[in-house]
């Protein structure tokens, strides 16, 4: 089954580019995205601009709204994503444990919903 | 044939007693724990019907087990999926031919273990994990457990429902965990199987026949766990510190109810077979030097246990159990029994000065067993006021009226 594996850390926490342990952060990223594809779990993976660039939409009564900023105004915001293909909960966890990201925010693992039809 | 008396008892005795193994092997099928449960509360009903007419089966068990996987059958063939449910429809009447075939009641695979572990998987919440061990394994119905958690039945229905669409819909295995992920999965299941035993114990809800029941069924879970995991020496220290606590049971509260604590107990009334049972467990798995936080709460319990009276208790023994315990288990709860030990091993200022240091910076202002111990230690020390103050504290900060009074029952004796 699909496992979405949600990236979301508060933006300046970890290892920020320009410093010491960022290039060591990112091989870690390549790494990681290196062992599931030969794991053969790997769906897609993709890293977000940071939420200075979100923009929200939403339509009332027929009516677009856009607004600048993410949809909430959270200290932990998503940044990434990984969507493999995994056994089962077990299997997505343990992978959820290897993103670098992990040791400094939070991993949320959701399955993704299977349509019967 | 049986008066219906007799047969209503022998079907529930037979549904509890065997609840866990059919309904693990029902999973183990059918691959969801709902539908499972489903299948088998319609076995049950049937059971009622048949046996009635026919007489029991040779084997209750065997005869469930054949019943539900038709029920599932059935049902899996209305399903609106029916084309996305032909594997596990061929795979049940497999099954079902086999039984025939061998004309034996089956041998009922035991999956119990497997379904332990997803009852007590992390990704449920705590009181999930201990609600649905109980449902699945122990087969209390959902009125007893809400009851046992004085919440309202069709809260805890609800939470059992949502529990198990997660962990079809999440993706919870059926399995005993990679080797990687054991130890800690194991830990899970103890501490879900120790809560039970401490809702059971602790008075804090339900009545008395229902705390019974919990003590009896988180006893016979960490038998099913140890005779399953029969090489991890946590698991037996777990059954060992139960038994030497059940063994207490009758002595550790009065005719109204109220607590007696250890060293007012009447020790005849230990049950001595069970402090047998539990002193013979840590025989065995304490030289084998694998030493965890259940073995050592055993252990200290068991020390109690074999002492003839209060006054001939082995404290040095005690403290040095307590330091260990400290070692794998750096708690504030147990830092107050390794000092309360101190203060009889060797002294009350010892005691005291531990205390102290235990509380700096204020991180024990609301923690009562603190203030009671402190009080227990300043009264023997011949400090009435200090020990008063310190009672005083103790009570504001308990919600438990038994407490309170045993508390006040200090003050007075001062």
């Amino acid at each position: 089954m699909q496992f979405m594996l949600l990236i979301y850390t508060a933006e300046g926490t970890g290892p920020q580019p320009g410093s010491d342990e960022f290039g060591a952060f990112m091989k870690g990223y390549v790494d990681f995205t290196e062992t599931v594809k030969q794991d053969g779990k790997m769906v897609a993976g993709d890293a977000l601009q940071p939420i200075a660039t979100a923009t929200t939409v939403s339509v009332r009564g027929g009516k677009s709204e856009i607004m600048d900023g993410p949809f909430a105004e959270t200290k932990e915001q998503l940044g990434g994503y990984y969507l493999l293909d995994c056994e089962d909960l077990d299997e997505a966890v343990k992978y959820a444990a290897m993103i670098p990201s992990a040791e400094h925010g939070r991993i949320e693992v959701r399955p993704v919903m299977v349509w019967d039809n | 044939m049986l008066p219906p008396l007799t047969l209503q008892r022998t079907i529930d005795r037979t549904v509890r007693e065997e609840w866990g193994r059919i309904l693990a092997c029902l999973v183990k099928a059918v691959g969801d724990l709902q539908l499972a449960e489903d299948c088998l509360q319609d076995a049950v009903v049937s059971a009622m019907n048949h046996w009635q007419k026919n007489g029991l089966p040779n084997s209750p068990a065997a005869w469930l087990i054949t019943a539900a996987r038709r029920k599932a059958i059935d049902r899996l063939r209305k399903d609106r999926n029916f084309a996305c449910r032909q594997d596990e429809i061929s795979y049940l009447i497999e099954l079902d031919n086999q039984a025939l075939e061998d004309g034996e009641p089956e041998l009922i695979p035991d999956k119990r273990l497997e379904m332990i572990f997803t009852c007590c998987h992390p990704a449920l919440a705590e009181k999930t994990r201990v609600a649905l061990t109980l449902r699945t394994l122990g087969g209390l119905t959902t009125e007893e457990i809400a009851h046992a958690f004085l919440d309202r039945p069709d809260a805890m229905a609800q939470r059992l429902v949502r529990a198990k669409k997660k962990i079809s819909l999440a993706g919870i295995p059926y399995k005993i965990p990679d080797s990687t992920v054991l130890p800690e999965r194991i830990a899970s299941v103890l501490s879900v199987i120790y809560l039970i035993f401490n809702e059971g114990y602790s008075a804090s809800s339900g009545d008395a026949l229902t705390r019974t029941d919990l003590i009896e069924e988180a006893i016979r879970l960490a038998r099913i766990v140890n005779r399953l995991i029969p090489d991890n020496t946590e698991v037996s220290g777990l059954l060992a510190l139960l038994l030497l606590h059940d063994a207490r049971r009758f002595a550790r509260t009065g005719k109204l109810g109220e607590l007696i604590p250890l060293d007012m107990q009447n020790r005849r009334r230990w049950d001595q077979a069970k402090i047998a049972e539990g002193v013979g467990i840590l025989e065995t798995v304490l030289p084998k030097r694998r030493l965890g936080a259940y073995q050592l709460q055993a252990a200290i319990s068991a020390v109690h246990a074999q002492s003839p009276s209060w006054q001939e208790t082995d404290w040095p023994q005690i403290e040095a159990l307590y330091n260990l315990l400290y070692a794998v288990q750096p708690s504030p709860v147990v830092r107050i029994n390794q000092a309360v030990a101190v203060s009889y091993a060797r002294s009350l200022e010892a005691a005291l000065a531990m205390l102290d240091e235990a509380a700096t910076g204020g991180v024990l202002d609301a923690y009562q067993p603190y203030f009671a111990a402190r009080a227990d230690i300043l009264a023997r020390a011949g400090r009435t006021q200090d020990a008063k103050k310190n009672f005083g504290t103790a009570i504001d900060l308990s919600d438990n009226s038994q407490e309170k009074a045993f508390l006040h029952d200090k003050i007075s004796h001062l």
